[in-house]
């Protein structure tokens, strides 16, 4: 297992950049560079981290860095990965990160593509639940009623009308090797995920939950306290699923979601109804994932130690 | 070498398979689809050593296809109408990052009305996207322009993607004897590919697809440009090339045929040019002055010969499969701009649009206005449609 303390100094992500303060993709991104290591190219849709990272003349990534477009960093994966294996460089770890807006709405076509012909490809998501790059509109990956400058609070709608789009859920239906998600308020499970994944061959999906202080409107200085909470109140399950085996790898406190909800000002709007109602909401989803949870461990059961893991249906 | 009796898309397909391409992504669309088929029918059979991406739309094509060339291995595609708008963005992609793919576009109607028939609005539609675009005549110029294609895409001078055309079912689905080359020869034609810059390496980090401010698009933007209008030096040199190893010579930009005393001349692109040919004999028979250029490549864009060929002329005329709607057919905009300045009365024919044959008879009445404008030295009409219900034609 990958521990903290022992990754090493010199980063592949290397500072510099210029990410927005507290921004808890930087930091996701810099410490997954690590655990991946050198003999890795990252593929990289137009999002934040592009921005941030990349533009002329420099370069924050010591690893070749690729950019296409916005809505099809599945298919550029697969072409890097299909060509590396022409020319004996299967060995070559390829990376897509990708933006929640570049993954689940723009990029689910895809993404989908890539996952159903089981490429041998990771692709990361990282969530900041909405098209932050642009300035913070609404994707499918924004909560319930948060405040985006396309769902703003006016005097007959406010806030988004629908619930978050469940894009893991959506990954496993692709009987993948590996899904996962994970919050970089949880590090060390993120690194052992990204870790894990790293070793699997065919496709695999991370999600990861990274606040975003500018569109959330909140405390730069909160956001892995943040991401921290946003899993302890349920709203965010962790779990991986290896080979289809669901497992849930942090358990929630189901603190008040009234607590997540108010640090924030995307939130601020929200009547103690809406409060209600979204703490209803989030105590049906976490029903929801134990059972998901249960059903996948009974259908696939915990591979014997030195035996051969069981293929997912 | 092999003579065989094959349709233009089995042509394109042979030639990428003996150009030893690494990578295909590629996507079906009518009439583009039997490429793909034998390709994948070549791979299965193992007589083509590449990675068949089966990829869920044209525009995963293009990018699977842009992002495997960014790796370092030789690619192609193909595609038709929709599926080509539909790859639109990403064809700005390829060339701005100087890659070097071919593609074969079976040109078909866009929509709408759905037709699946040949029409150029699909190419014309993607014309600036810094693409080397060249049309053919029959099967065998199409595949001998895919491995021409990647001798000259692939040049340290150009280093841009190319675009071979061939009519929609006129050639795709049509069969003619086409010489089939071999593996070897085209394999000691073309080389190893080995892209200098651009390439996606961990041994040699490097950037593909930077983000750019605008203090840095300007000459990025001329690069691209210039490169594309010193590629015809390489156009020609690959001609000469190509002719002295396959015996096949197709001249250069344009093909002039029976142009050298001619007082009007008809510029045609694609497979009308046969049809065209036929009428020009005929009318020399009869002893009239008529010429015929065929316009092989829309770029580079064969400005100075055009010129050198219609300064001589009293008419010239420019056939176009396609309309830049509010204003004439495309290859119009582009054959007017080349000849500003030049005082040769200029027509425009847009015939066979959407499938419709383009007959002797319509090439004829082509011939007939601009003999009529050579004799009168009055244009009636600057843009003609032909054969079409409802509009007077000359």
């Amino acid at each position: 297992m990958v521990r903290i303390k022992d990754l090493p100094d010199e980063a592949i992500m290397t500072p510099g950049h210029t990410a927005c303060a507290g921004c808890g993709v930087a930091t996701a991104i810099r410490n997954m560079m690590k655990v991946l290591g050198k003999n890795t190219v990252v593929y990289n849709p137009a999002c934040c981290l592009m921005i941030f990272t990349a533009m002329y003349p420099n370069m924050a990534f010591k690893v070749p860095y690729h950019h296409v477009a916005f809505e099809n960093s599945g298919a550029c994966v697969t072409g890097i990965k299909r060509a590396f294996k022409m020319i004996g460089k299967d060995d070559v770890q390829i990376v897509a990160i990708a933006g929640d807006g570049g993954t689940a709405d723009i990029g689910l076509q895809s993404l989908s593509g890539a996952a159903e012909r089981n490429e041998d490809v990771l692709y990361v998501m990282y969530d900041n639940e909405a098209y932050m790059n642009t300035g913070i509109q609404r994707s499918s990956c924004t909560p319930k009623g948060a405040w985006t400058t396309t769902t703003p609070i006016g005097k007959v709608k406010a806030g988004k009308t629908e619930h978050k789009k469940d894009v893991p859920m959506i990954m496993l239906a692709h009987n993948v090797p590996y899904v996962a998600v994970a919050s970089v308020g949880y590090m060390q499970d993120f690194l052992n995920k990204v870790e894990k994944a790293k070793n699997i061959k065919g496709f695999r999906y991370i999600q990861v939950f990274t606040p975003c202080p500018t569109g959330w409107r909140s405390d730069t200085a909160k956001s892995i306290e943040l991401a921290r909470q946003a899993v302890d109140c349920g709203m965010y399950t962790l779990f991986e699923a290896e080979g289809g085996r669901m497992v849930i790898t942090k358990k929630p406190k189901m603190t008040p979601v009234k607590d997540y909800l108010m640090a924030q000002g995307r939130f601020r709007h929200f009547t103690d109804a809406q409060i209600e109602e979204h703490q209803k909401w989030v105590n049906e989803k976490w029903r929801r994932d134990e059972a998901l949870a249960k059903t996948y461990q009974e259908l696939y059961p915990k591979p014997e130690a030195g035996k051969p893991k069981k293929e997912a249906a | 070498m092999t003579k065989r009796v094959v349709t233009g898309n089995y042509a394109a397909a042979w030639a990428a398979m003996v150009s030893k391409v690494k990578v295909v992504a590629a996507y079906p669309i009518s009439p583009q689809t039997f490429i793909v088929e034998h390709i994948s029918e070549f791979v299965n059979d193992g007589i083509m050593d590449a990675q068949f991406i089966e990829v869920e739309s044209e525009h995963s094509a293009m990018s699977a296809t842009v992002s495997a060339s960014a790796a370092g291995v030789r690619t192609f595609t193909a595609t038709s109408s929709q599926g080509l708008a539909l790859m639109h963005e990403i064809l700005f992609t390829a060339s701005g990052m100087r890659l070097s793919p071919v593609m074969a576009i079976v040109n078909r109607t866009l929509s709408a009305p759905l037709n699946i028939w040949c029409e150029h609005s699909d190419i014309m539609a993607s014309r600036d996207s810094g693409w080397l675009i060249v049309f053919c005549e029959n099967n065998q110029e199409v595949h001998d322009m895919v491995i021409q294609g990647f001798k000259i895409a692939e040049d340290e001078r150009v280093q841009l993607p190319f675009a071979v055309n061939l009519d929609a079912f006129i050639l795709s689905h049509s069969v003619e004897p086409v010489d089939l080359a071999d593996k070897a020869p085209v394999e000691e034609y073309l080389g190893p590919f080995t892209p200098k810059a651009g390439v996606l390496d961990p041994e040699n980090p490097m950037v593909v697809g930077h983000a750019a401010p605008p203090d840095y698009m300007s000459e990025t933007r001329w690069q691209l440009h210039d490169a594309l209008e010193k590629s015809r030096q390489v156009v020609l040199e690959v001609n000469r090339s190509f002719a002295e190893k396959f015996g096949r010579d197709y001249g250069g930009l344009i093909e002039e045929y029976r142009t050298e005393d001619a007082d009007v001349v008809l510029m045609t692109v694609g497979t009308v040019t046969g049809t065209a040919r036929e009428v020009v004999d005929s009318y020399r028979e009869q002893g009239k002055k008529v010429g015929l250029i065929k316009l092989r490549y829309l770029r580079p864009y064969p400005k100075e010969e055009l010129r050198k060929a219609v300064s001589k002329v009293k008419a010239f005329g420019v056939y176009d499969r396609a309309v830049a709607f509010g204003i004439s057919g495309p290859q119009f905009i582009e054959a007017r701009n080349a000849l500003y300045g030049l005082n040769t009365p200029l027509v425009n024919f847009i015939a066979g649009l959407g499938g419709r044959d383009v007959t002797t008879g319509d090439i004829g009445k082509m011939f007939d206005a601009l003999l009529d404008v050579a004799k009168t030295g009055k244009v009636k009409k600057e843009v003609v449609w032909i054969g079409t219900r409802g509009v007077s034609e000359w």
